[in-house]
């Protein structure tokens, strides 16, 4: 009788362990599901248009608060990375910026791990921090 | 889904509705930051944004790419979690359904807001 | 050779002199068909800057507990038998000295995503079956064989397309660090896909088409998201992800 060591969603969703690139996925995972559910959410809110001014205005007001600032500063946050890194994956998937395969030789560093993508992972990260930044600077109108 | 169509079909409509989708979604914001966000909020502006067709059109493209490539990608997430014909093709329909579903109630919003039916 | 001492018994081993560095080893034991749960079974070892993981392991094995499953049989890396999860990483037991892993403790347990058999021993029947699925060979209509044929020469270069994939021994490393092989086990996985393109890469193979078909589909290549863990474990340089992402390319129409 085998027994299956399947990792499970656990392991998946594990972002530790194997560097930056799989904190990237993790991120990418993550960020996806929640700006569809922010999508999902602001379909919903701004339907409330169609019940003229007055049913708008409350939903503005449950939105327009400090919890809801913070939300939608992640929201911004997300949408920034998840197109940063989706630009990366386009571009990687395609199969470009590696280079040419070629002999390897100990001590074996990947070129699917290159610098290239590290450094874009990070800019992404950047773009998101400084956007979140932005964005609740122009919702405080700072 | 991928008995008609070819996986590799579904992944370019996920790269081309994402890439396509940014260019709207900067147009978007844009028009909310130039109006100033809070005024933009308000209910007679955001009526007349409706009203306005090119800006009526850029909100029902990004309606329907960022349906598919969201629901496309959860449907992505959903298979890997679990195997089976069964969860597979509900999975599979469940979220074209839900797509379909967004697509419709968001339309609703958009061509009623344009058309001045509020 | 390291020297070892249980740690139930306080005698010493006689004929080995003990190093002055040792770790505790701990190694998982489970028989799925006899236990109820993984237990741990503790070891200190003594090292030298050489001692390789798996000769740790065969010491525990050869002089203190012979119940203890484990599947080896280069030790040099050659025969993909020994991969295990070594202090949390796949590893390979005979390419993993003791001295480069910088820690007291030292804990062997079966990889990950594959079917246990006992101990440290996974099954690997999945796996090799996946690989056949995408025809690991080259397909041609014509061979070097026949008679008054020719051996199908290839350049330098042509070679370079592809002998990087073709240094892959199946030990499974990499469709153990794989977070989709970690939930979807109908998924190919890197091992399978990196030899997908191992031999579409190479210009003698005329199975570009009937490869890409196998692939292309729900649980094939696109269950890659590029995390690149494969990469990070594959202890023979193959670079699965390269491998996954320059066979996309195919697929996207970017190569032909
Ligand atoms: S690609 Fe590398 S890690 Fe994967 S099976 Fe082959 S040698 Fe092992
Ligand atoms: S024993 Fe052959 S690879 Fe380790």
């Amino acid at each position: 009788m085998e027994k299956d060591r399947k990792e499970g969603i656990k392991g998946m969703a594990n972002p530790g362990r194997y560097g930056i690139e799989r904190v990237a996925y993790w991120l990418m995972r993550i960020t996806g599901l929640g700006l569809l559910v922010y999508f999902i959410g602001h379909i919903y809110e701004t339907s409330s248009l169609l019940d003229g001014k007055a049913a708008w205005n409350s939903m503005l007001e449950l939105t327009q608060t400090t919890e809801g600032h913070i939300f939608l500063a992640l929201v911004i946050g997300m949408c920034v990375f998840h197109t940063g890194n989706g630009i990366r994956l386009m571009i990687a998937e395609a199969g470009f910026g590696f280079g040419k395969a070629r002999r390897p030789d100990y001590p074996y560093t990947p070129s699917s791990l290159n610098m290239k993508n590290k450094l874009c992972i990070y800019v992404s990260i950047g773009l998101a921090a400084l956007a979140m930044m932005y964005g609740l600077g122009v919702m405080y109108d700072v | 889904m991928s008995s008609i169509m070819r996986e590799s079909h579904i992944m370019k409509i996920h790269y081309l509705t994402a890439l396509v989708a940014v260019g709207f979604v900067i147009i978007h914001i844009m028009v909310r930051v130039m109006q100033g966000f809070s005024d933009s909020l308000l209910f007679d502006n955001v009526i007349a944004n409706y009203k306005s067709i090119p800006y009526a059109i850029v909100l029902e493209a990004m309606l329907i790419l960022i349906s598919v490539h969201g629901f496309n990608g959860l449907r992505i997430i959903l298979l890997e979690i679990k195997q089976g014909r069964v969860y597979e093709n509900a999975v599979t329909y469940g979220c074209l359904a839900a797509m379909i579903i967004l697509i419709a109630y968001g339309s609703r919003t958009i061509i009623m807001a344009s058309m001045g039916m509020v | 050779m390291a020297a070892i001492f249980p740690v139930s018994s306080q005698e010493k081993h006689e004929k080995t002199k003990p190093s002055t560095k040792s770790i505790t080893l701990r190694i998982s034991k489970f028989n799925p068909g006899k236990d109820h749960a993984t237990t741990f079974l503790e070891f200190p070892v003594s090292y030298e800057k050489w001692t390789t993981v798996l000769d740790a392991i065969l010491e525990v094995k050869n002089y203190h507990d012979h119940s203890i499953g484990v599947r080896y049989s280069c030790r040099q890396a050659m025969c993909g038998s020994c991969g295990m999860i070594i202090n949390g990483k796949p590893k390979l037991a005979c390419f993993t000295k003791i001295s480069e892993l910088d820690s007291d403790v030292v804990t062997v347990e079966p990889m990950n995503n594959f079917p246990l058999i006992r101990d440290l021993v996974v099954g690997f029947e999945r796996m090799f079956s996946t690989h056949k699925r995408i025809k690991p060979y080259i397909i041609r209509e014509d061979s070097e064989i026949s008679s008054g044929a020719k051996e199908f020469l290839q350049t330098p270069e042509d070679v370079e397309k592809y002998i990087q994939f073709s240094g892959c021994i199946k030990c499974g490393l990499c469709n153990s660090a794989c977070p989709t092989m970690a939930v979807d086990s109908t998924f190919i996985g890197p091992q399978g896909l990196a030899q997908a393109y191992r031999y579409i890469a190479d210009n003698r193979d005329q199975g570009k088409d009937e490869r890409l078909r196998i692939i292309d589909e729900r649980h094939g290549i696109w269950g890659c998201h590029f995390a690149g863990s494969c990469s990070q474990v594959c202890p023979k340089g193959v670079d699965p992800a390269m491998g996954i992402q320059l066979l996309r390319g195919y697929l996207l129409g970017y190569r032909k």
